[in-house]
């Protein structure tokens, strides 16, 4: 299953899961990283740092390619998962194990607004056009 | 084998240092160094021996055809490079006075003037040190303009989406905001989409023309009025400036400031990547803001103008004068030249794209924009040959050089899927274009014969394909004695 | 035709296959107003002999002279071999090294260079070279506010070349960073810690030290460098290589060293030329890497496991990057950096530590016979390495006027960068001179300000 219907997603990319203590985890897709191949580099937002729904707070490096990482809600960043840094690889096997931050919404209400799997599975192949 | 594994203690070269002399005592102790660098301690003989050998690894187009497309790789000619490491021009200081180097100014003050007359622009300045240098300063008289009329408000720089990655990376060095003009499928500038961009925040427009996808924007004197008429400057790259040389002047279509790449269109060589030149031009209203130092005629002599001279410039962008000797070595090349040779150099690369061109499609190739003619280059696009065989345009490049050609520029313009951006230049024969369409047909042959082998490709260079994943996971871009081999 | 290789038969056969009758039709889709309004301005074209002799005619007009000016840009001898190999075709006309199975000349050359840069300034990586050194400086004051994130300002004392403050200045005023001038003290004649008081726990990204500074002097460089750090900022090192053989490197100063390291390349090899081309360096610590702008090479393997060398970390740049990327630079200065290379490969750790003792030896012997004269007194009491600034009891120009008309480039006038220093030169002696070049100037200027020349014992004799 490459877009799991559990998990909300953004256009650019990005999916979130909804954790029992109120916090939200953001990873990259399946499809964003394939698009990408092989991840070399992660760069984390800072911890405490506040983010606005849509700001970029990251970057994720391929060989011969780099995104910007927007944070899908607005928050601060509680976490961040510091085993990509020696092992980026593992986004590339395991897109949603692989979680990069952890935000604490400021506004629950705006995880109505993200995408679900369906939704997000018409922009990864609109994209691929 | 690395130079620092040649090396053995003790050895030494006395003849290419000064005799020895004592130890320093007018520098206090903490301020001295106590361990000696990681400097390789060999003979003259095996450094000339390990440099010569690596040089021999290379391609270069004084050993390959090199149709590196946006790359202009034509023959430099050797009198340029003899002329211009004359003793009396390599032993002359940066900071000597004017009139010790009036030979040498001379030079400078001529290829500025002709440089004027090339590009059809009132004022140049030969500062800039390299292509992206002399865009960081285009745009930066173009933000400097638009300050001194107290237009603050212009914060884009447009730029469209064929451009090369240098563009949009000069704008924001200047302080602007990089917008995005989409292409139309002719592979103009999407002239709808210009006119809908362009407003009141557009600093101005960065074009490159003929455009990276190797076609003329034949719509330039409506692109002009668009910008133009929004209150926006417009900016030439002259990275492409090979195809017109001589035939058509940027300052005629109405370009504001543009710059020239010395090392692609005057022959200086690339130097494995660098050094190049930069020189900007400018239209008169953009004059006062040319960076220093400028090169006068005066009463007396040449001189250098700094900022007392020209005090709204921009300012310096080197220590000294920018890249004299890249300088002096394109100023050799345009009296070679000459008014007649120049005109000849954007007929001649236009006359050889279109039969590489004209070669290839009947060889079987497809080409991005068949419909067009070709400017000093053209794109194939492998989209249909890797959809049938697997084998992508990366895997034909590499099987280029088994063939002993360099590879065309590769997945560049972002726009074309799959594509080879192909320059041959004028300074190669047609029987070498021949060549390089039987080789290209050859590969063709074996990505539906055997596609692994194009895949697998190059299989006669020094190292075969490398890790380039691995190189980017596990830096190693500093030997370290303890790693060994 | 120059340079263009076709025959009449070629043009037909060509044109033929195109499927167009002439040439001038290739040019159809671009509007006829725009086509061929001549270059009437520019001169016909000349055979190689006629150039060669316009181009000897004017080296020659340009001539020769004893070389004593420094400020940046340093004579040096160049083994003959560094530029009979550099200058081979396969280094000279190939371009960036994007076919990394194509270019492992090019690019073991990098990687070699980025080993001794890094070496030589004890920083953990360099990168493939930059412009020149003041550009360089540009690209690490931009390097630093994009490390900090915080701050915006950088301290940039009076004691750096002021060529390289403006060209700074040009580089980065676009880009909202301020710069803040720190004064140096009149009597030593380099920055004083105290002068650094004021800006003690004020919000800048970093420091810029330069060693040795524009007047020749060295800088407390532990002193400096630590400072910096208990303020929170980084510590950019601007440093002639050359120096380093002899000299702290940036990666030792103070505590912890330096954070980046600049300068220009020049003394490597690199003939003066009016100016250019040089290139510039830049190492720094391993955690700024991705920070860093320009070309890196980088050691990997082939699918065969063997080893070999490739362009890296290309995501920060600018064909990728775009709008985004660390800097819009686009090139190294390549073949610069192979001579450099190759330069530091002759010389080896103890020829360039000759090199550069000789230097230091060469500049004090200068100096014991310059301010024996009457009149002529070093304007600051600091350390030096090569160069110093002395301060003579009238103006400069005359005096470097009638030292030209006697074959001699007596050093740079200060009067325009330094008007407060008064009638101040800076003079600088390299291991090109000999005994009795020191002693013509000397005798020269002695005889120039009107005062009688009495030779001084000096400090350091070459042995012979």
């Amino acid at each position: 299953m490459t877009t799991p219907d559990n998990l909300k997603y953004t256009k650019t990319h990005e999916w979130v899961r909804q954790e029992p203590d109120g916090t939200a985890t953001v990873g990259i897709t399946f499809h964003a990283q394939d698009m990408l191949g092989d991840i070399v580099f992660v760069e984390h937002p800072a911890v405490g740092r506040q983010v606005k729904q849509g700001e970029e707070c990251g970057v994720i490096e391929s060989v011969k390619a780099a995104a910007d990482i927007y944070a899908p809600l607005s928050g601060e960043i509680v976490a961040i998962n510091r085993e990509l840094d020696d092992a980026p690889e593992k986004i590339n096997q395991d897109a949603y194990g692989a979680w990069m931050f952890r935000i604490k919404p400021d506004n629950s209400a705006e995880f109505a607004g993200l995408l679900d799997a369906k939704a997000y599975r018409q922009v990864a192949e609109s994209g691929k056009r | 084998m690395l130079i620092f594994e040649l090396s053995r203690r003790g050895r030494r070269n006395p003849t290419q240092a000064p005799a020895a002399v004592p130890e320093v005592s007018a520098i206090p102790e903490s301020l001295r160094r106590s361990r000696p660098p990681l400097l390789p301690e060999v003979s003259e003989l095996d450094a000339v021996r390990h440099y010569t050998a690596l040089s021999q690894k290379n391609f270069s187009i004084d050993t390959h055809f090199y149709p590196l497309g946006s790359c202009t790789m034509k023959y430099n000619p050797r009198a340029c490079d003899a002329l211009a490491m004359l003793p009396q021009f390599l032993a002359r200081h940066p900071a000597a006075p004017d009139d010790t180097g009036q030979g040498f100014l001379a030079c400078m003050y001529e290829l500025q003037e002709t440089l004027k007359e090339v590009t059809g622009m009132a004022a140049v300045s030969l500062a800039p040190m390299a292509g992206a240098q002399g865009e960081f300063s285009g745009v930066a008289m173009i933000r400097a303009y638009h300050d001194s009329r107290g237009d603050a408000a212009r914060t884009e720089m447009l730029v469209p989406d064929a451009a090369h990655g240098t563009n949009p990376a000069s704008a924001v060095m200047c302080g602007y905001t990089a917008r995005e003009i989409p292409t139309d499928r002719h592979g103009n500038v999407d002239l709808a989409a210009l006119g809908a961009a362009v407003g009141s925040r557009t600093a101005g427009l960065m074009l490159t023309n003929p455009s990276t996808l190797g076609v003329f924007e034949s719509a330039i004197l409506d692109i002009e009025k668009i910008v133009h008429g929004a209150g926006g400057l417009l900016y030439y790259d002259g990275a492409n400036l090979n195809a017109i040389l001589g035939k058509v002047k940027p300052g005629d279509m109405g370009f504001d400031v543009i710059h020239l790449n010395l090392h692609k269109t005057f022959s200086t060589p690339h130097g494995g990547g660098g050094p190049g030149a930069g020189p900007v031009g400018v239209n008169a209203k953009l004059a006062p803001f040319l960076p220093l130092p400028l090169v006068a005629l005066e009463k007396g002599g040449y001189r250098l103008l700094g900022e007392r001279a020209a005090p709204l410039s921009i300012g310096r962008l080197s220590a000294h004068i920018g890249n004299a000797g890249v300088l002096l070595r394109a100023y050799v090349y345009v009296r070679l030249l000459g008014a007649q040779g120049m005109r000849r150099v954007g007929e001649f690369a236009t006359l050889n794209a279109n039969y590489l061109m004209a070669g290839l499609k009947k060889a079987g190739f497809e080409v991005a924009f068949p419909e067009r003619r070709a400017s000093h280059e053209f794109i194939v696009t492998l989209k249909r040959l890797k959809e049938e065989t697997g084998v992508a345009a990366m895997d034909v490049a590499k099987r280029l050089l088994d063939k002993g050609f360099h590879a065309p520029t590769t997945y560049f313009p972002l726009l074309v899927a799959e594509c080879l951006l192909i320059e041959p230049t004028e300074t190669e024969s047609k029987q070498t274009l021949d060549a390089f369409v039987a080789a290209m047909k050859e590969i063709l042959a074996e990505a539906r014969a055997d596609p692994e082998l194009v895949k697998k490709a190059p299989h006669t260079t020094p190292v075969r394909r490398l890790d380039d994943v691995r190189a980017a996971r596990e830096l190693d871009l500093v030997w370290n004695p303890a790693q060994g081999e | 035709m120059p340079f263009i290789p076709h025959t009449e038969e070629d043009i037909k056969a060509m044109l033929e296959a195109i499927g167009v009758a002439s040439i001038e039709n290739l040019f159809d889709e671009i509007p006829a107003a725009l086509r061929g309004r001549g270059l009437p301005d520019t001169p016909p074209p000349l055979s190689e002999m006629e150039a060669a002799r316009l181009m000897r005619e004017r080296a020659e007009a340009d001539g020769h002279y004893l070389n004593f000016i420094g400020a940046g840009a340093y004579e040096h001898h160049i083994p003959a071999a560094v530029w009979r190999i550099a200058a081979r075709g396969e280094f000279h006309s190939a371009y960036t090294p994007y076919q990394a199975e194509a270019s492992q000349g090019t690019l073991q050359v990098l990687y070699e260079y980025q080993t001794m840069m890094a070496s030589l300034t004890e920083m953990d990586v360099a990168n493939a070279s930059l412009y020149d050194g003041a550009s360089a400086l540009a690209e690490a004051v931009l390097m630093a506010a994009r490390a900090h994130k915080s701050a915006k300002r950088v301290l940039l004392p009076a004691t750096v070349h002021p060529a390289y403050r403006k060209v700074v200045q040009t580089i980065v005023r676009n880009q909202g960073i301020e710069l803040v001038g720190v004064p140096y003290a009149p009597d030593t004649g380099h920055v004083a810690p105290e002068a650094l008081a004021p800006f003690a726990g004020q919000d800048f990204a970093a420091l810029v030290v330069p060693q040795p500074n524009f007047f020749g002097v060295l800088e407390p460089v532990d002193e400096l460098a630590d400072w910096a750090r208990a303020n929170r900022m980084f510590t950019i090192a601007v440093v002639n290589p050359l120096a380093l053989a002899i000299l702290k490197p940036p990666g030792e100063w103070g505590n912890s060293g330096a954070d980046i390291a600049v300068g220009d390349g020049q003394p490597l090899g690199i003939p003066l030329a009016s100016g250019g081309p040089y290139f510039g360096f830049m190492a720094c610590r391993k955690e700024l890497v991705r920070q860093m702008p320009g070309r890196i090479v980088g050691r990997t393997v082939d699918v065969d496991g063997k080893p070999g060398y490739t362009l890296t970390l290309q995501a920060r740049e600018q064909h990728i990057r775009r709008s985004k990327a660390t800097s819009n630079i686009c090139t190294n200065q390549g073949l610069m950096v192979t001579a450099a290379t190759i330069y530091m490969a002759l010389l080896g750790p103890q020829g360039l530590a000759q090199v550069a003792r000789t230097c230091h030896a060469n500049v004090l012997m200068l100096l014991g016979n310059l301010t024996a004269i009457e009149g002529v007194e070093r304007a600051f009491s600091g350390p030096i390495f090569h160069e110093a600034v002395l301060r003579l009891k009238t103006p400069v120009a005359p005096v470097l006027r009638a030292l030209q008309a006697q074959g001699i480039l007596g050093g740079l006038n200060l009067a325009h960068d330094c008007p407060e220093l008064g009638h101040a030169l800076l003079v600088c002696a390299t291991e090109t001179k000999n005994e009795e070049d020191l002693m013509l100037y000397a005798g020269h200027l002695a005889r120039i300000i009107g005062r009688r020349f009495r030779p001084a014992p000096c400090a350091i004799k070459p042995k012979p």
